[in-house]
């Protein structure tokens, strides 16, 4: 089990190096010259020069690289172009509104996704399964930005139940925060229960009808045990993957999703960045994305190993 | 009295296409420690008739009819809940594919102990221990680490003692053996068996054992039943089968077991010309009157009730074969 863990780390470590190249050679690939924004239109050559020197963008790309490379290493982020503050600070404020409101919408989804793809398989052809299966298209068809807007329209405006937007930080007020934080956690794990619910429900279709399943009945094992523990066991490697795949889409979704309640987190952080071409800030919050989904997919693997002893054992043989 | 009673036993499967019969009308006793094989093609209704018994079919398309007693409890008018207490304690089932049968994610020890707990109300350490035993009796060597293991890092053979370590586990009064050696190769049957005779031996514990394969008939079971097209149509103690064989069916199937003379090139191995008729259709004749050598007018005019020709010998033919039969016996 700790190979198993310390090869998936070091694959780990290899891609977040590429990753992080990408970023820095795709950013420099894009048309425009950060020397250019920052120097503001009427600056004259010289001054622009002087920028690029001062940045360093005058070297060659490969020493700049290196350069990207330690720094960051070393905690340094650059300075946000907007208000020179240091990058690592900005993000180290608002990732964890982000962490915060993924680990809600993820909850969101498991519960509603995993039960009622349970229930869809176990009920299968009947009424329950046509309704999970249609909540199903509905959660995936249905756009956040959308949906989001129905949900204040419901639950703030006319029902007056939660507020429309905002954020508290949980520390201060932790009944306020979860308040704030529920629908765009609901809105934001809608579309995830949806993907959820329907890989779940084919995965238990498939270990329902296994003969492990039809043996745990032969022993005289409640419906329950059955259904929850011998098929649900060998359902959750697919929960997991999908759970490992979609966190791309969770962190996109969160950008929008942000942008609608106007919580001041990650996403909107993107969203901004973007809006005044804040260079520094947008290369670390690709690489932070980055970073964010490689550790994902390793928790993904090592939960693999947990979950199926199969993949432990060819882990530790080395394959 | 006999342990367990079928009683015209019907059951079909309700599909888009309408009902399938699967088994029409079977009848069978199995008596406390015997061995009896159902025996017959794929499709023939052998696994539906022995699954019928701890209620292991699909609940919502299984249309089932008749009685199907245990120690003179009708097992068909059980709740759910009583008949899972019947599971596994009083019935208990060794599935036919050793590969797929056992659960992927859970130790052997876990997936022994866990039908002990059900029944007997076990402590995990008691019921770990008894695994132990248990992997001791089905012939598994050094079973106190072998507990710890998952089924993937075990062979055909081993996951199929793991199969029957389970079935027996709580000493049931029935064990139900489908094609149990079917999926192992040939040094590993003879094993299994006499794994099924020792228990049957030591246990008292009564088996029905599905099989195609005579030749696993003749080596283990003590009466036979032989089935065509969901109906019995032939059953009678296993070497009166064999020397005697009345059914043309049964004939047939025991000329298609290889023999040193069919190994050798001498005879060509032989086979039952047509096919299975299709379950939908139950004509009132003889099912294998379109196959049948023997086959006369009256054959597709009524169908042949099972009648007594020799002493606890049944056969539903109307021209049963009457010679013994010569050639090789198995």
């Amino acid at each position: 089990m700790g190979w198993f863990i310390l090869r998936r780390a070091g694959a780990a470590i290899i891609v977040l190096f590429l990753g992080s190249a990408l970023v820095f050679f795709g950013i420099r690939a894009l048309p425009g010259d950060p020397a250019t924004v920052l120097a503001g239109q009427e600056a004259s050559q010289e001054a622009i020069e002087a920028i690029r020197h001062d940045y360093g963008l005058d070297r060659p790309l490969p020493v700049q690289y290196v350069d990207y490379l330690g720094r960051t290493l070393q905690g340094d982020l650059g300075r946000s172009t907007q208000d020179k503050l240091p990058v690592a600070d900005i993000i180290i404020e608002r990732l964890p509104i982000t962490i915060e409101l993924s680990l809600l919408a993820i909850a969101v989804a498991i519960a509603i996704g995993v039960l009622t793809g349970i229930v869809a398989a176990v009920r299968r052809g009947r009424f329950a399964d046509y309704m999970a299966t249609g909540f199903g298209l509905v959660g995936l068809s249905v756009p956040h930005f959308w949906l989001g807007l129905l949900a204040i329209l419901l639950f703030s405006v006319t029902l007056r139940w939660l507020p429309a937007s905002g954020y508290v930080p949980f520390t201060q007020d932790p009944v306020g925060n979860l308040e704030r934080m529920l629908l765009p956690a609901l809105v934001l794990g809608t579309g995830f229960a949806a993907v959820l619910m329907r890989q779940t429900r084919s995965a238990m279709l498939g270990a329902l009808s296994a003969d492990y399943v039809r043996t745990a009945r032969s022993k005289g094992l409640a419906e329950r045990r059955v259904v929850g523990l011998h098929a649900l066991r060998n359902s959750l490697t697919t929960v997991v993957t999908v759970l490992g795949l979609q966190v791309g889409v969770l962190i996109s979704g969160a950008v929008v999703t942000e942008q609608i309640f106007v919580i001041p987190g990650f996403g909107k952080l993107t969203v901004d960045a973007v809006a005044t071409r804040n260079y520094p800030v947008i290369q670390a919050v690709v690489l932070v994305t980055v970073v964010a989904y490689v550790l994902v997919n390793l928790c993904v693997d090592i939960l693999y190993a947990v979950l199926n002893p199969r993949v432990r054992l060819s882990g530790v043989a080395g394959d | 009295m006999s342990l367990l009673e079928m009683t015209d036993v019907s059951v079909g499967f309700a599909t888009e296409d309408g009902l399938v019969r699967a088994v029409k009308g079977m009848s069978l006793s199995l008596a406390h420690a015997e061995i009896l094989a159902l025996c017959g093609e794929s499709g023939c209704g052998k696994t539906v008739t022995a699954m019928s018994i701890p209620r292991l079919l699909p609940a919502e398309t299984t249309r089932l009819s008749g009685s199907i007693t245990l120690d003179g409890r009708d097992l068909t008018a059980l709740s759910e809940a009583e008949m899972r207490d019947v599971r596994g304690k009083d019935v208990s089932v060794v599935f036919q594919e050793p590969m797929t049968s056992l659960n992927p994610s859970f130790t052997v020890g876990f997936q022994i102990g866990e039908v002990l707990r059900r029944h007997e109300d076990l402590s995990r350490a008691a019921a770990r221990a008894r695994a132990v035993d248990l992997l001791k009796l089905v012939g598994i060597p050094d079973p106190a680490s072998r507990i710890k293991e998952y089924p993937h890092q075990l062979s055909g053979g081993m996951r199929q003692r793991v199969m029957i370590a389970i079935a027996v586990a709580c000493s049931p009064r029935v064990l139900i053996a489908d094609e149990p050696t079917t999926a192992l190769d040939v040094t590993i049957q003879a094993g299994v068996l006499n794994i099924f005779r020792d228990l049957r031996d030591r246990l008292g514990t009564a088996i029905i054992l599905i099989t195609h394969d005579l030749g696993v008939v003749a080596d283990i079971a003590d009466r036979a039943i032989v089935m065509y097209a969901g109906r019995a149509v032939e059953a009678a103690p296993v070497e009166e089968l064999y020397a005697r064989p009345r059914h043309p069916y049964t004939v047939g199937l025991l000329n298609a077991l290889p023999t040193a003379a069919t190994a050798a090139g001498r005879r060509r191995l032989a086979e039952i010309p047509g096919m299975v008729p299709p379950p939908f259709t139950d004509p009132d004749a003889c099912a294998f009157a379109p196959r049948c050598p023997r086959a006369e007018a009256d054959c597709t005019a009524a169908r042949p009730p099972l009648e007594s020709h020799g002493a606890s010998h049944l056969a539903a033919c109307l021209h049963p074969v009457a010679a013994v039969r010569t050639g090789a016996t198995p």
